[in-house]
């Protein structure tokens, strides 16, 4: 049995868990493709006109798969937190019935949602209905589970290292044989949500040239949990979306942060939650007196144009430390 | 205090009197315009949709006038509006103005904090004073929407062109001067029996249409170029999915909304926030109440109105009743709109001529 998991938006936060799920029950994975000009094309083909760069992308990658597999996952994380009023995006929560309702053709969708809001078992209890779906017998469901639950948290550790080498970031590092940093390298905090960061296509490759400016670079994902919470108590209102609020989070603990230079802010074009997060980090940062930049991307974002407003930047910060 | 509130369709009315029972005294929020959008726009994020851009406006507006405290309402997502609040008053602090921020979240979520922040307001008044203050300005919603819908529902067969909006007029100018309970309860007579009074074309079947989408924009005149007296001067009786008073008390401590999230469920199983599964299931009633057409309503980058408009074009294939969708922005014109709306109204009055071919 082929199942179908789409390379993008909560894939990067929850690979291993999927992927080891899958593969303990005995199943093939197939991941799309990496992001491509074709992938994209496809995507604003299929998707309402409205939507915005990972939603589009979202379709284009099921496509990808669409002859591939026999079933595709589609998740439906709705909370995975427990806190009473959080929940991922909107076009998160209904796109399973928008893929269905704008793409024909695809083979059946696994349908597969999850609110810990409803119950305090709902997790457990999704991965098992899931399992059963696909046949299973409950032992083997139950051990695939628990090993996928391992995987996720070692990845999680691994990431907070931010030497994780499955990573875009690090891989590039590996390729392109940068070398190592400076003695005092400019400190960028690069915040923003995992499938705008480690996508390489949609972003312009613009975690490879930070690097090849010779930058350290900080990812909401090292931020240590226990930091994101107090964090949080700053803010007078938590915002509705579990990423965004890691980035806000994330975004107010490196303003904080001494050893930082600047921060990058990377958001899609016409991302609804974005233009709250965009604002709350741009009014703490300018209290704090943090260089702050905003990067938008969207169908047409060149390599060109980013790389001459990293540069812009840098040099910047560069003359503030009066290096220049 | 001198306190301000969002302008949103004929509510302000019944708002301004709350403010004066309270002994407050209210500075009314302009109707928004070109100049409160372009103020809005200026210091808005520029992906926050137009609902936060015009209210943005409308408060730095109020402000000029002498405003000290600014009434809104929050949310708990997953829209983004209920996160309004929050980040118009970081703006306007962040612009230099020391104004009372009051934002009420639903009573039902945060007890304690909407009865503190109503504390806020109504400080140093009896508590019956506040209750005769809230039901009246209750009463008033109810009678405002009532007259509206009615309005709605007479322009399309009116025989004088504008007379309806002539008349719709002087009875808002009656509600306001409406005080006590008994004077709304008479307000609102006296209201139904001139908009009655007004000479109709008691014959016509006009063209119906549902108006479905985001709050703001659809009970906003000035957000939507007024598209429902537009229709209503085609000829066309425009309903429309959403009052305020309903909202309120479906949103509030009594659920009424059921009935449409079950008719959306086939197409969209989960509550994707502000309006979005209420306008799936919404055209799913009106096509089956036998209505010609849907007119979704919102502004540019609504995150749930882009989800139910991608599903939309599935529910209007299977039930076969046309939907057009409109995002309103900053640059959105009136003609535009209504040019789109005309090559509507002539879709729909074809299909009917077809169908009615067909029977015959």
């Amino acid at each position: 049995m082929k199942i179908g998991i789409p390379r993008t938006l909560t894939y990067y936060a929850y690979k291993p868990l999927w992927e080891t799920f899958f593969q303990d029950l005995g199943c093939e994975i197939v991941v799309s493709d990496k992001t491509s000009k074709g992938i994209l094309d496809k995507g604003v083909e299929f998707a309402v006109n409205d939507a915005c760069i990972p939603i589009k992308l979202f379709h284009g990658h099921v496509h990808n798969i669409g002859n591939r597999a026999d079933f595709i996952f589609v998740p439906r994380l709705i909370n995975l937190t427990g806190e009473k009023t959080v929940t991922y995006c909107p076009k998160f929560l209904g796109l399973t019935d928008m893929v269905r309702a704008s793409m024909p053709d695809l083979p059946p969708l696994l349908d597969f949602r999850i609110d810990l809001r409803e119950k305090w078992k709902a997790r457990r209890r999704e991965y098992e209905r899931l399992g059963c779906l696909l046949g299973m017998s409950p032992g083997r469901i139950g051990h695939a589970f628990r090993s996928a639950k391992r995987a996720l948290r070692s990845y999680r550790r691994r990431l907070s290292h931010g030497n994780d080498p499955e990573r875009a970031v690090a891989e590039l590092r590996e390729h392109t044989g940068i070398p190592s940093l400076p003695s005092r390298p400019i400190t960028l905090a690069v915040v923003g949500y995992p499938y705008l960061l480690y996508d390489d296509f949609v972003n312009a490759g613009l975690m490879t040239k930070l690097y090849n400016m010779g930058i350290r670079i900080l990812t909401p994902e090292m931020v240590p949990e226990r930091q994101l919470l107090i964090k949080a108590k700053g803010l007078p209102k938590d915002l509705f979306w579990t990423f965004s609020n890691q980035v806000v989070r994330s975004a107010i603990y490196y303003i904080d942060d001494s050893r930082v230079d600047g921060i990058i802010h990377v958001t899609a074009f016409g991302c609804g939650p974005d233009s709250m997060v965009g604002k709350l980090i741009e009014l703490e940062a300018k209290q704090r007196g943090v260089p702050y930049v905003l990067i938008s991307l969207d169908e047409h974002t060149g390599e060109a144009g980013i790389l001459t407003r990293l540069e812009a930047f840098v040099d910047m910060l560069r003359y503030r430390r009066g290096e220049l | 205090m001198r306190v301000t509130f969002p302008h949103m369709g004929s509510s302000p009315i019944a708002f301004k009197m709350l403010i004066e029972k309270l002994g407050h005294e209210p500075v009314m929020p302009l109707r928004p315009s070109e100049n409160t959008l372009s103020l809005g726009s200026h210091y808005a994020p520029e992906f926050a949709c137009i609902p936060f851009k015009i209210l943005l406006g409308t408060y730095l507006e109020a402000l000029e006038r002498g405003a000290e405290m600014i009434i809104t309402s929050g949310g708990m997502g997953p829209c983004r509006a209920g996160y309004y609040g929050v980040l118009h008053e970081k703006i306007l602090r962040d612009l230099g103005f020391d104004v009372e921020f009051v934002v009420l979240e639903p009573p039902q979520k945060k007890t304690m904090d909407f009865l503190r922040k109503l504390r806020r307001i109504t400080r140093g008044k009896s508590l019956s004073v506040v209750w005769d203050a809230l039901s009246t300005c209750w009463q008033k919603l109810r009678v405002l929407d009532y007259i509206d819908e009615l309005s709605y529902e007479i322009r399309p067969r009116e025989l004088e062109k504008n007379e309806t909006t002539r008349v719709l007029e002087e009875c808002y100018q009656i509600i306001d001067s409406a005080w006590t309970r008994e004077e709304i309860r008479e307000s609102r007579v006296e209201c139904e029996k001139r908009l009655r009074a007004i000479r109709t074309d008691k014959t016509k079947n006009p063209l119906k249409v549902g108006i479905i989408g985001e709050i703001y924009v659809v009970l906003e005149p000035a957000a939507n170029f007024d598209i429902q007296r537009m229709l209503g001067d085609m000829g066309v009786l425009a309903r429309r999915s959403i009052y305020l008073a309903d909202w309120t008390k479906n949103n509030t401590f009594f659920k009424g909304e059921d009935h449409i999230k079950k008719a959306a469920k086939p197409y969209l199983a989960e509550l994707v926030g502000g309006h979005g599964t209420l306008s799936v299931g919404n055209t799913v009633l009106y096509s089956r109440e036998g209505y010609d057409g849907v007119i979704q309503l919102a502004p540019f980058a609504c995150i749930p109105e882009i989800v139910s408009k991608s599903i939309l074009g599935k529910v209007a294939k299977d039930l076969d009743i046309p939907v057009l969708t409109l995002f309103i922005d900053e640059q959105t014109g009136k003609a535009g709109i209504k040019t789109r709306l005309e090559a509507f109204v002539d879709l729909m009055h074809s299909r009917r001529k077809i169908r009615r071919e067909a029977l015959v």
